[in-house]
Order: C-alpha cells, then structure tokens, then sequence
C-alpha cells in the first residue's frame, strides 16, 4: 500500500468517484419510473405478473459485461452503455418489491379506505403506497449496493468510473491503485446504503414506531 | 446493425470451430473454471449452512457477511489478486469461489432456520436423532432455497469467469476482449451471445434440477 500515491492523487481518485456515481444512481431512479406503475399494473391485472416476472429473471441472469460489450457497439464509450444495463438489473429486483410490498397491504385497510370515500386512484398515491414503501425501499436499498458494485465491471470495457481504477492498475501493476478502487467502491455502497436507511426512516415514521425492528 | 450481421456470419466460420481459439475450446475452459469454482463454493458453503442453520448459532454473522459480500466489486478483486499472486489457475479460481460461497451459505441457512419448528419437534419425537432430523426433514424442505442460492452463484460465476481472459487466461471472455482490443465487433458480439447463452442455460438447467429434485408435497403448497 503505497499512502504517498494516495496522497498525490486525491484529484484523479475524486474524479473517478464523480464518474462512478451517476452510473450507479440513475439506473436506480430509471429503475424506479419503470417498476412502480408495472408493478401496479401487475397487482391490478394478475395474470400480467408471472409472464413479466419470468422476462425479469431472465434480465437478471444476463452478465452484465456482455452487454457492456454489446453496447460499447451500439451507443460507444458513453454513460448510457451502462446505464441501461443496470436499469435492466435494477428493475427486476424491485418489480418484486412494488408487487409483494402492494399485497401487503391488508384488505381491511383498503376496504376502509375505499369506505372513507377515497377514489381508487387517492386510494392508491395515498394508502397503498405509502404501506407499500418501506419494501420498495428496500429493495431500492439492494439494487443500489448491488449497481455501485456493478459499475465498476464497466472499467473493463474502458467505461471509467472506479472500475478504471482496476483496470489500470491491472496494467501498471500497481497494487494501491486496486485497493483504492475496492475501498472507494465498498465506502459508497455504505454511504449509499446509510442515506437509504435514512431515507425510510422519513419517508415512512410510522414504521419504525409499530414494528420496531428493521427487516433486513 | 451489419455487426450483428457479420457476428452472425462468425459463428459459422470454420476458424471457429476448431484449434486453439475456436468456440469448442473456449466453452471448455469456461466451463472448467466455473465448474471448479461452483463445486468448491459448494463444498464449503453447503455444510456449513447446514451446521449453522441446525445449531442455530452464527446466523448474524452470516446474513451480515453476505450483505458486505454484495458491496464488494468482483472485477476488483479478481484483479487484485491476480497483481498479488501472478497470472494463473487458483488466483482466478479463489475469488470465484468467495463471491460465490455467501448467496449459497445465506440461501441453506435461511432454508433451514425456515423450517417449521413443530416438524423438527414431531420428527424428534417419532425417535429420529439429529443427524436424521437434518438430513430426512430439514434438507429436503430446506431444498428449493439451497438450489436457489446455487443457481445465483452458478449464474454470478458464469458471468465472472468471463473476466478470466481479461487476465490472460481463457474461456468465452478471450472472445470479448480480443474483439475489443482488435476492434474487430463481430467477435466481441459472438462472444457475448455465447457467454449469455451460458448464463441462461445454466439459469434453465437449475430450473429443471428444481423440479426434479425437490419433493413433490412441498410443491403444491
């Protein structure tokens, strides 16, 4: 480990965490936009669900370093040849949350909703998902730790981001180089994973008052 | 999109199909590797779980473990022991098989802490001893979360071992890599297809092992 190098490229190191976080994030917002409404469309419609289950599981097994491969074809060396990977990832591990987070909603809590004269559409934005939250949220909390890992498999292809940190020092054989790759990329994760945390504590008081206990 | 047309023209040029560098070949050290590396995260993680899943003990320790796991980035740490310990076999095999023991572990830790308690109980009571109760009662309800945490890691493993090339050793990745170094795209998106071929075929074969395997009374439930 070689602290002077650290030292002398805090620049370079920044710069690559700069690069890394929007690859990891926007898949995770786009993954939202996308899986929330098919997840809802999914609970409202049942026989829609097992088909694009199965399609997402499918996504999932796909290698992600293919696809970059693939794609460095198609859109070249830009943001999006990883963003839409990840997005892909993204979504089929929260298409299962939106959808068991939505069932778990108990039918007496929606009969008296609807008994309190809420439309179904108020029904939805202001019961169902907010009991709905706190699984989405943690499935949002996975698919980020998992992205911010996965990004760097984006260095290999020539993609920047952390994963560059690797690669090059793969070639220069240079061991501090890697290591600072492997920290910063399991620090943001933890950062991530925290505000994420954080966020559900917000987002959703009263859970944390009746169940008590965090589900993992 | 003539580059997926020409990939398409690759497949079927003889070069592909035999020597060094062809297709055979390639899927052999691929599946070699990943082989390799399932059959020993299985060995270690498999009983393991079950130890730990049946005495109850360390449980914490495990999910923690495999939530940590899931932040390390692969990539880095192949490549960084392969920096440490030079380019060959084991420092290519052994982080396969660290990222691939946690999703085995977790999955027969949980599949056996979810088993009913009353079940153990009821077996413990019609005499079975505890090496019984494990093996006749536990595992096979425990079964189908087991082959799903096998077939995660099979499906991570197949898809790392791509990165195996990057580091100069073979398997469906030289595809990839050597296109992209010689720019030549149609290798790179014949490689790709093989390697996503693999992963979904693996995904298919562990489908069917599912349905073979497991016992019939735990299905209909």
């Amino acid at each position: 480990m070689d602290w002077a190098w650290v030292g002398g490229h805090v620049p370079l190191l920044s710069e690559r965490v700069r690069e890394h976080v929007p690859m990891a994030v926007l898949p995770v917002l786009f993954g939202l936009l996308i899986s929330v409404p098919l997840g809802i469309a999914c609970v409202r419609w049942p026989r829609l669900y097992p088909p694009v289950l199965a399609l997402t599981s499918i996504l999932y097994a796909l290698p992600s370093i293919a696809l970059f491969a693939v794609l460095v074809n198609v859109t070249g060396l830009r943001t999006a040849t990883v963003i839409i990977p990840l997005t892909l990832y993204t979504l089929s591990v929260l298409l299962r949350n939106v959808v068991d987070g939505l069932r778990s909603v108990p039918e007496s809590v929606r009969q008296s909703a609807t008994a309190m004269g809420f439309s179904p559409l108020r029904r939805l934005a202001q019961v169902e998902l907010p009991i709905a939250a706190p699984v989405v949220i943690a499935g949002t909390r996975v698919a980020t730790v998992s992205n911010i890992s996965l990004v760097s498999v984006g260095g290999l292809v020539g993609l920047g981001g952390l994963g560059q940190l690797f690669t090059d020092g793969f070639q220069l054989h240079q061991t501090t180089r890697i290591i600072m790759g492997i920290v910063l990329t399991v620090a943001l994760a933890i950062v991530a994973h925290g505000l994420l945390v954080a966020a559900q504590r917000v987002l959703t008081p009263w859970a944390r008052r009746s169940t008590g206990k965090a589900k993992p | 999109m003539s580059a997926f047309r020409d990939a398409w023209h690759w497949f079927f040029q003889s070069a592909q199909w035999s020597g060094v560098d062809s297709i055979p070949t390639r899927l052999g050290q691929h599946l070699y590797y990943s082989g390799v590396a399932l059959l020993l995260a299985v060995a270690i993680a498999v009983p393991l779980g079950l130890l730990i899943g049946h005495t109850n003990r360390g449980g914490f320790a495990v999910v923690n473990l495999a939530n940590a796991a899931r932040a390390l980035p692969t990539v880095g740490v192949v490549l960084l022991v392969v920096t440490l310990a030079g380019i060959g076999f084991l420092p290519v095999i052994v982080p396969l098989v660290a990222l691939a023991v946690p999703p085995v572990l977790v999955n027969t830790y949980a599949g056996i802490r979810q088993v009913e308690p009353e079940l153990v109980d009821a077996s413990r009571c019609m005499g079975m001893r505890g090496r019984q109760v494990l093996s006749s009662v536990e595992v096979p309800i425990a079964l189908p979360l087991i082959l799903l945490g096998v077939r995660t890691a099979a499906i991570q493993i197949v898809s790392t071992a791509t990165i195996a090339a990057f580091v100069g050793l073979g398997g469906l990745g030289r595809f990839i890599f050597d296109g992209l170094a010689r720019q030549e795209y149609p290798t790179v998106i014949g490689g790709a297809v093989l390697v996503v071929s693999l992963a979904l075929l693996t995904e298919m074969i562990f489908f069917g092992a599912q349905r073979l395997l497991v016992s019939p009374g735990l299905r209909t439930r």
